[in-house]
């Protein structure tokens, strides 16, 4: 497990590390994004969209659960599980076929559903600091592949 | 001719009897409201199964209260697009097999345009709405503005970029301790607040149709979780100006910016009160004709189902036994010129 911290102090620079992120992604990765209500989830995951070169509009999928975004470098899979109540739930709205399809699988409040997503995974935590729009944001690279890339990512210039 | 609507995409199981497209002769809608309220939410393995074990008893009332038998429907017209997969194919699955044994044509049905046609159901005597128009659609799903030129032909002018409406109102009420539904929760608290006791954020977004309530949300939140929270009444009433004090304005702008003469409404956070009595008030000030849809039309139901499958079926357009389901599709692009 290896662990990066960053401070975003606008939702510019979210969007920023974010893109930096999404230069990572590979299709069959999962991402976990957890966060309070207001942290800028969402926002972390516009930023993700972008960085994929996704251009059409990257909104919350709270009531519809699954947002498919394609046209960029690979798909983009927005899952939103707040509304799930128990990890098993995560089957029904199709987790696997999503994970299967060639695309990445970015996860909103993704700790409700966390013993059924693998083991080899990137989990994003956004908190709120400094008032109105500064962010900690913490990468959690679980697995070779994400601790390799997240080392090389620690390694490089703060955003 | 009678047309049988289906409606399964998210957490109303929904059949309804509809003759011509206007004129409702059943319109049933089983609600999981309750199963959902003591989650906080809908909780879609729930939501799937209890379609499944209710759209036989939901269609047989259907037609019951109609007065018809299986052998009156000439047309069946079902939710397809957008929605959960699992719940979206219990009725395109229900409607296949009801197409194909009456051998009666099949439509499949976009749920949002849908939400746009429950404008031209009928109450009495009134005439359907004439086109051009614009139209907001405000759901827990949706908060989107689209130019309507005519039948099925729609210019996107703008949407949300984080938060649709009444999941603000959902995620706000839960962070004020009210229940769920969240729109109707904040309503009721709301009417013995006051809408200007607490100042809360509206983003306007200038120079965009565009919408966007997670600035709104994050700053209810640091309220309502803060050392001295306002009363629940007050910050309720004045989060609900703040909604619809948006909603309003930038759709009155929209109509502006592109010369629509008249205004739809539609989506479930259409049947708020206080949104349809300032809507209403800023389009008789701008002598803009409003039309929304009564409460029960506004909410997820088949019979704007039905009504919007009769005129695509009117037009020529109807779809075979290998109709698809889909999560997610936009009703419609954006204007050609921006990006």
């Amino acid at each position: 497990m290896v662990t990066v911290v960053r401070h975003a102090r606008s939702v510019e620079e979210t969007h920023a590390l974010a893109r930096r992120v999404a230069d990572l992604l590979r299709p069959g990765d999962v991402l976990g994004v957890h966060g309070d209500l207001g942290a800028g989830k969402t926002a972390f995951v516009q930023g993700l969209a972008r960085g994929l070169g996704v251009t059409g509009p990257v909104s919350s999928p709270t009531f519809t659960l699954i947002h498919e975004h394609e046209g960029g470098r690979i798909p983009l899979f927005h899952l939103d599980v707040y509304r799930l109540q128990k990890p098993d739930d995560l089957a029904d709205i199709g987790f696997d076929d999503y994970v299967a399809a060639g695309g990445a699988v970015v996860i909103e409040w993704a700790e409700r559903v966390a013993p059924l997503l693998p083991d080899e995974r990137l989990d994003i935590s956004l908190e709120e600091i400094d008032g109105q729009e500064g962010r900690r944001i913490e990468l959690v690279g679980r697995g070779p592949r994400w601790e390799t890339a997240l080392a090389q990512q620690g390694a490089a210039p703060a955003c | 001719m009678n047309v049988l609507g289906i409606e399964t995409s998210c957490d109303e199981t929904a059949c309804a009897v509809v003759a011509d497209g206007r004129r409702i002769r059943s319109n049933v809608i089983a609600s999981q409201m309750a199963e959902h309220a003591r989650y906080g939410g809908v909780v879609p393995e729930v939501a799937s199964r209890r379609h499944v074990e209710q759209i036989n008893v939901v269609l047989k009332r259907a037609l019951d209260d109609a007065g018809i038998g299986f052998d009156g429907i000439g047309l069946v017209a079902v939710t397809n697009r957008p929605g959960l997969l699992g719940a979206l194919l219990v009725g395109v699955s229900a409607a296949k097999a009801l197409a194909l044994a009456l051998d009666v044509p099949l439509v499949g049905v976009h749920h949002i345009e849908a939400h746009l046609y429950a404008n031209f159901i009928s109450e009495g005597a009134s005439s359907p709405p004439d086109f051009p128009a614009v139209a907001l659609v405000v759901s827990g799903g949706h908060t989107d503005l689209f130019h309507v030129r005519g039948h099925g032909d729609y210019v996107l002018l703008g949407r949300t970029r984080d938060d649709a409406a009444g999941e603000a109102f959902d995620k706000c009420a839960r962070l004020m301790g009210l229940a769920y539904p969240g729109g109707p929760a904040i309503e009721q608290a709301a009417r013995e607040g006051d809408p200007a006791a607490v100042p809360l954020p509206r983003a306007w977004l200038p120079g965009t149709h565009e919408f966007s309530f997670s600035g709104l949300k994050t700053a209810v939140r640091r309220l309502a979780q803060g050392e001295t929270p306002p009363p629940t009444a007050d910050l309720a009433a004045s989060f609900q100006e703040a909604v619809v004090d948006v909603l309003v304005g930038k759709t009155l702008a929209a109509a502006r910016a592109v010369g629509a003469p008249r205004v739809f409404l539609a989506g479930g956070v259409a049947a708020n009160g206080r949104l349809r009595a300032r809507m209403q008030a800023a389009c008789d000030e701008a002598g803009l004709p409003l039309f929304y849809p009564p409460p029960i039309l506004c909410t997820d139901n088949a019979a704007m189902i039905a009504a919007t499958g009769y005129f695509h079926w009117q037009a020529g357009h109807v779809d075979g036994l290998d109709l698809d389901t889909i999560a997610s599709e936009p009703l419609a692009a954006g204007p050609a010129a921006s990006s």
